[in-house]
């Protein structure tokens, strides 16, 4: 008897893997982010990428990599936000400042940097750099398109989102289009689950000086893909919602409560007592 | 210090105790503990009515008023409390930086209804393990930071509307605390649960197997079944050298290992990478884990993450009989436990000791093990005129010896004992010399003229554990990471817990903490002892300065310059005072101490003919310009090693595992060996080798037995049998130089330990070193 329940449990397991328990399984992290086929939702990875370096042409240990001279002044500005004891705190700006200055992601060799700034071990900036999805350790596009996956934006279409955008790049999930210029990936709430779904471009193409970090809501597939069109001209498309009958995040077609001032709340009359 | 009537009342309360109903085991009245939080001893005074009562230990200064009996817990006073406290007054200790619970920051929290008065500032879950009232736990280790991530540890505590995790939770007055309600084994079943969700199955070949906390926790709270149908996580495992074995699957993220690496080890290469479900332990870059104390990840490991390479697919955990010893492949006397399946030692843990080692070892003494089984001699043998060593029985060869030693004169013997001599052999080849006539004795790394007037003069006086309490200290030619690792890590837990400053001359060291380099050799250290240097106003504001002098320097050829200079530092650092010596020498081998106890220097008649009939007991330092070349070399030892093969005569000896023989570590301290595993051959212990030696040569030694050999010790130097054991070293400063001679050769000073991990005829036998060497050794200066 508990050996049929238990091969009858086998087979629901195996069923359940087949069709959509896979769906979130997550990726031994051996597989390369280059690696994972997105067919059809068969595997949706975490975001996370191998933690884990290896050298590469651009990304050895035995490269140099130091702030640009205008970077400079601005991690004095930055450790200047700290106490002197504190210095470590600055590890969250410095790699973000990193990043920026990089294209859109982090060489091994500008993590030791910083942790020489900061006067860490440099796995201290390895833990920090990994624990967040933000910082890229693999090299992004230009415009570096990150799709909501959370629960509301999924619900409200991201994967469809997700799939016009690389079928209309022609890459997989972390790869970089051939002409540098995107690449796409997946992050945890943004918080703009009323617009949902949304992405979000972090605009890496003018460097430091001119990065941006836009969000772009209330999106359907082929919105989606007129962006990257403007993206593509140079252009920068009015970030927030795309949808014309919305403001910002009130309901579509104007409010339809809060239409006149509140009554205040009734209070006490402080002065009968 | 021990007084008859301390003993008595000891005993007494502890009778009380024991006659005391009690419903749970509580700690017993006397017992005490160290509080690694609030840096603190605690110790048990009264069980009054249904609470017990702890203070925090002020015994410290009450040295002679039968503390020291108090301490019921195997007659063994806490960390420190015998060292450092030996000096300290109660104005200069507890620890600096330690915050100290008076009597009235006591207390009173309640476990399991169980009323219990604490100091302040302990968790809840050391409030629970003084009641006696265990808390399952995985991230808790008492020597490391407090990182609550397991939550293994959840208790309800009364009014809080969540289980909290008792090892991050600060007990607080009044607590009320259940660790045996449903909620409690709900949430630990509930933590189990998903600790087990991305565990592999793999137990039966898995090297933690049996001694697995995860294994252990799992049969309370674990379940047949779990819930979790997804497909199991993977890791890629790391490589972190030819130590330490990862299986990363295996890994629950307790962050033991990186907290060790960070906090004891000093080497911060171990971190937690990713987050949530595919968070992992790693080193993010190809980094080897270079640390002489890695193997310790090992233990701390509570699953079979991180196991031992050598030791990987070799035995069972409950096949191997556990035999309780000393590790002598330094001086500092580490307590091991060698676990033995037949005749073979399996692997080496460490075994606690708050002293000593804590519960640490150096890769050296963890590791080696495999070189007690490679290149053994395991027969007598005499070499033949073509050059060939032949085996021949015990008696032709001991009479070959004997015929040999009878050809020369007195004046043209002589006798080297080597590093891993134990105290017994010691005596006895320094009785059979003596009987011959000979007086050139000495014992390897010491010099020909070693200084043994003074115990204080060449050991490390502080004490390892008081070591501790230094604020100052100044390494004087030593490279103490590798000429000592325990020592060394103790020092280091001074510069965290204290700030301690540390300053060092000598070879350029990779010390695990902060430390100021002076200088390369005699040049800064004259500066210093001159008052020249600006290190000297350091020495005006310590309260306990240390000054440690490395081996290498007692067979410096200015020695006696270069001590008179360390004196004058000692003398105007005000380093030796009636509450606090700070003078210190580090041995690096483990007999060294006990050869001078014993006294095996030069005598008055050694002479200084040329040798022809040379004793070495396993001296293998010897470069073949140092034995003349028609001289007769007896070689005694263990390994076919340096010397064996210069050797005219081979007589086997014993290992560290085979015999039960007597070291004193560093500090003083006398320590046994047991033997573990039978002997190798035809080898027979030392000392035994030279008595019977002894009757053929015609000069028989008076003692038949261990014990007689023991009686002969008792007489030259009563400490040696008086096993752990701290002999205080005696007063010296009134021996101290005021001044040095005039011409100082100023010269750097050499490096004692050129390779850590090969460093006697044991380590250079292993295996496991040699893959140390060429992985390690390279990275080192």
């Amino acid at each position: 008897m508990r050996s049929w329940r238990l091969a009858s449990r086998a087979v629901a397991v195996y069923r359940a893997t087949q069709t959509t328990g896979s769906a979130l399984r997550p990726l031994p992290s051996t597989v390369l982010p280059s690696q994972i086929q997105n067919q059809d939702g068969v595997c949706r990875p975490m975001s996370t990428a191998l933690l884990m370096h290896r050298d590469k042409p651009g990304n050895s240990v035995k490269d140099d990599w130091d702030f640009s001279p205008e970077n400079t002044k601005r991690v004095k500005e930055i450790l200047s936000n700290y106490p002197k004891n504190y210095k470590q705190s600055a590890s969250i700006p410095l790699l973000d400042l990193a990043q920026q200055q990089h294209g859109g992601w982090i060489p091994v060799q500008a993590m030791n940097r910083i942790a020489q700034i900061i006067g860490v071990a440099p796995i201290r900036v390895y833990e920090v750099a990994t624990f967040y999805s933000m910082f890229n350790r693999q090299p992004v596009g230009k415009y570096h398109l990150m799709v909501c996956g959370t629960t509301p934006c999924m619900l409200c279409g991201s994967r469809e989102i997700e799939d016009a955008l690389l079928k209309h790049l022609g890459v997989t999930r972390g790869e970089v289009t051939t002409d540098g210029l995107f690449s796409v990936g997946e992050m945890e709430c943004m918080g703009c689950c009323v617009n949902a779904p949304m992405i979000v471009v972090a605009d890496y193409s003018k460097g430091s000086e001119g990065y941006s970090y836009n969000y772009y809501e209330d999106l359907t597939p082929k919105r989606v893909v007129e962006l990257v069109q403007e993206l593509r001209q140079g252009k920068t498309p009015k970030w927030g919602t795309q949808n014309p009958k919305r403001i910002n995040c009130g309901p579509e077609g104007g409010n339809t409560t809060l239409l006149t001032t509140p009554k205040p709340p009734v209070c006490r009359d402080l002065d009968a007592c | 210090m021990a007084t008859a009537s301390g003993r008595r009342s000891a005993k007494l309360l502890q009778r009380i105790a024991t006659l005391t109903p009690r419903l749970k085991p509580r700690p017993a009245v006397g017992a005490c503990g160290w509080n690694p939080k609030s840096l603190q001893f605690w110790r048990c005074l009264h069980h009054g009515g249904d609470g017990v009562l702890l203070v925090p230990d002020v015994g410290r200064e009450r040295k002679t008023s039968g503390s020291r009996q108090l301490a019921s817990e195997g007659g063994r006073l806490p960390s420190s409390v015998l060292g450092g406290l030996r000096y300290a007054t109660s104005a200069a200790l507890p620890a600096v930086g330690a915050k100290v619970a008076k009597a009235e920051e006591m207390i009173e929290v309640s476990v399991d209804g169980q009323s219990v008065q604490i100091p302040k500032g302990m968790t809840v879950l050391q409030a629970c393990e003084l009641v006696g009232v265990s808390i399952p736990r995985f991230c808790y280790h008492s020597r490391l930071s407090i990182a609550g991530n397991c939550r293994m540890c959840l208790v309800e505590v009364e009014k809080t509307p969540k289980p909290v995790a008792s090892c991050a939770m600060p007990a607080l007055p009044g607590m009320k605390i259940k660790t045996d309600t449903p909620l409690c084994k709900k949430a630990r079943e509930g933590v189990m649960e998903f600790l087990l969700l991305n565990h592999p199955l793999d137990c039966p070949i898995c090297d933690q197997g049996g001694e697995c906390d995860l294994q252990d926790q799992s049969m309370v709270f674990g379940s047949d079944r779990g819930r979790f149908t997804e497909t199991k996580r993977t890791v890629l495992d790391k490589n972190l050298g030819p130590l330490v074995k990862t299986i990363m699957t295996r890994c629950i993220q307790c962050t033991r290992c990186v907290r060790f690496a960070k906090e004891i080890a000093g080497v911060e290469d171990l971190g937690v990478l990713g987050r949530g479900g595919s968070e992992e332990i790693g080193t993010y870059v190809e980094n080897l884990m270079t640390s002489e104390l890695s193997g310790n990840v090992i233990d701390v490991c509570p699953v079979g993450a991180l196991t031992s390479k050598p030791y990987a697919f070799t035995a069972r955990s409950w096949e191997l009989k556990s035999t309780e010893s000393i590790d002598v492949t330094d001086a500092v006397g580490s307590n091991i436990r060698v676990d033995s399946r037949g005749p073979e030692v399996m692997r080496i843990l460490p075994r606690l000791h708050e002293e000593v080692n804590e519960e640490w070892i150096s890769d050296k003494a963890r590791f080696s093990y495999d070189g007690l089984k490679r290149q053994r001699l395991s027969e007598p043998m005499i070499r033949r005129p073509d050059g060939r060593l032949e085996a021949v029985s015990w008696h032709d060869a001991l009479e070959a010896v004997a015929e040999a030693a009878h050809r020369v004169k007195p004046e043209e013997m002589a006798g080297i004992a080597g590093k891993l001599s134990d105290a017994e052999s010691l005596m006895a080849l320094k009785d059979f010399l003596n009987k011959m006539g000979c007086e050139r004795i000495w014992s390897e790394g010491d010099g020909k003229s070693a200084n043994v007037d003074m115990r204080s003069s060449f050991l490390l006086n502080t004490g390892i554990a008081s070591l501790e309490y230094a604020d100052l200290c100044l390494l004087v030619g030593t490279q103490l990471r590798w000429e000592a690792p325990l020592v060394n890590a103790r020092l280091r837990k001074a510069v965290r817990s204290s700030r301690a400053k540390v300053a060092s001359i000598g070879p350029p060291t990779d010390l695990n903490y902060p430390h100021q380099h002076l200088g390369t050799g005699s040049e800064t250290l004259i500066r210093i002892a001159e008052g020249r240097h600006p290190f000297c106003a350091e020495f005006g504001r310590a309260e306990r300065p240390a000054v440690i002098v490395g081996s290498g320097l007692l067979e410096h050829s200015d020695k006696s310059a270069v001590m008179a200079a360390v004196e004058m530092i000692v003398k105007h650092g005000n380093v030796v005072r009636d509450d606090w010596n700070g003078f210190n020498t580090i041995l690096l081998n483990a007999a060294q101490a006990g050869a001078r106890d014993l006294g095996l220097v030069q005598g008055a008649r050694a002479g200084n003919k040329e040798i022809k009939f040379l004793y070495l007991l396993g001296a293998d330092e010897l470069t073949p310009a140092d034995i003349p070349a028609d001289s007769f070399v007896v070689y005694q030892g263990h390994h076919g090693d340096r010397s064996a093969y210069r050797a005219d005569v081979i007589l086997p000896g014993t290992v560290y595992t085979e015999k039960e023989g007597t070291y004193e570590n560093t500090e003083g301290r006398t320590q046994q060996t047991s033997p573990a595993v039978p002997t190798v051959g035809d080898s027979r212990d030392d000392w035994k080798i030279i008595r019977a030696l002894s009757e053929i040569a015609g000069v028989r030694l008076p003692y038949d037995t261990a014990n007689g050999l023991r009686t002969r010790m008792l007489a030259v130097s009563p400490n040696l049998l008086r096993i752990d054991d701290l002999e205080p070293p005696s007063d010296f400063s009134f021996t101290l130089k005021n001044q040095f001679p005039s011409t100082v050769a100023l010269s750097s000073f050499p490096k004692a330990v050129e390779n850590f991990y090969m460093t006697d005829s044991i380590t250079r036998a292993s295996r496991t070193m040699a893959q140390c060497t060429a992985a390690f050794f390279g990275k080192r200066e």
